[in-house]
């Protein structure tokens, strides 16, 4: 797998559940691509933080009290 | 501290908070206007029906937010396929960029190290650099984009709302992220502000 299609799956996961032959391959790729692996932390880190603006916008804001901070189809990795 | 009512008080230290969420989304002030008004009479209206459940703030945005659905879906209508494919290949063509002929990372491209990245969700300039970069993505790639992080829309609502296919979606989506991750690191990580 290369990495241009990783960050593919990568972000679908974040959409629907990957099947396991996609999981697998790429649980495979991540093993051995930092970069990938960085790209993944980072858009679940951009999903953590849109989580925060829709429910405390603006800047510098302590965490809201927010009761509902759970996204459905969390990632399948 | 979590207010009780609706009041003067409430409303001026929520107001800043549901114009910038709406301006973001709706990428039109009088419209973000508008909703932010409607929102805050629709809450004071049904403010008997608020039974302390979660954060006033959090509630208000409920309805704000369901306000910025409607107006999104208007917005749609008038958007052809054409647009999201346009927006697509600046999008595109900048991702490739970062991606060697052997489709794998370019060494100077790579997703750098981020180090502990949440610290900076209580930093301004985090958050500055953040709106600019949603602002700065082509506008119907981050409608889809704000439309699932934002409002909570499932996937497939996204495609029956805004009549794009499940596949076109996830490009779609794939699209924003990335570009979104790679300005967050240029324009965040790597603006000096950070080690």
């Amino acid at each position: 797998m290369h990495c241009k299609h990783a960050t593919r799956l990568l972000s679908d996961a974040q959409d629907r559940q990957l099947p396991w032959q996609e999981r697998l391959a790429l649980h495979g790729h991540l093993l051995i691509c930092r970069g990938c692996r960085r790209f993944r932390q980072q858009i679940d880190f951009l999903r953590q933080a849109c989580r925060h603006y829709r429910s405390a916008p603006t800047q510098g804001l302590p965490e809201g009290v927010d009761g509902d901070n759970v996204n459905k189809k969390t990632d399948s990795m | 501290m979590s207010a009780a009512t609706i009041d003067h008080h409430f409303v001026s230290s929520v107001r800043q908070d549901m114009l910038a969420f709406a301006r973001l989304q709706l990428r039109d002030a009088e419209l973000a206007e508008d909703a932010v008004q409607e929102a805050l009479a629709s809450a004071l209206a049904g403010e008997q029906q608020f039974a302390g459940q979660a954060a006033l703030k959090t509630w208000v945005f409920g309805i704000l937010k369901h306000k910025i659905s409607d107006l999104l879906r208007q917005q749609s209508r008038s958007t052809p396929i054409s647009a999201y494919a346009e927006e697509g290949e600046c999008l595109d063509s900048q991702l490739e960029a970062l991606f060697k002929a052997n489709a794998h990372w370019h060494p100077s491209a790579a997703p750098r190290d981020w180090g502990d990245p949440e610290a900076a969700l209580r930093e301004k300039h985090f958050w500055a650099v953040f709106e600019a970069c949603l602002t700065v993505l082509p506008a119907n790639t981050a409608r889809v984009f704000m439309m699932r992080e934002f409002l909570e829309f499932e996937t497939d609502e996204i495609c029956t709302t805004l009549a794009i296919s499940s596949s076109n979606c996830h490009v779609i989506l794939h699209r924003a992220r990335a570009a979104l991750r790679r300005c967050l690191e240029q324009g965040w990580l790597l603006s000096g502000e950070n080690p």
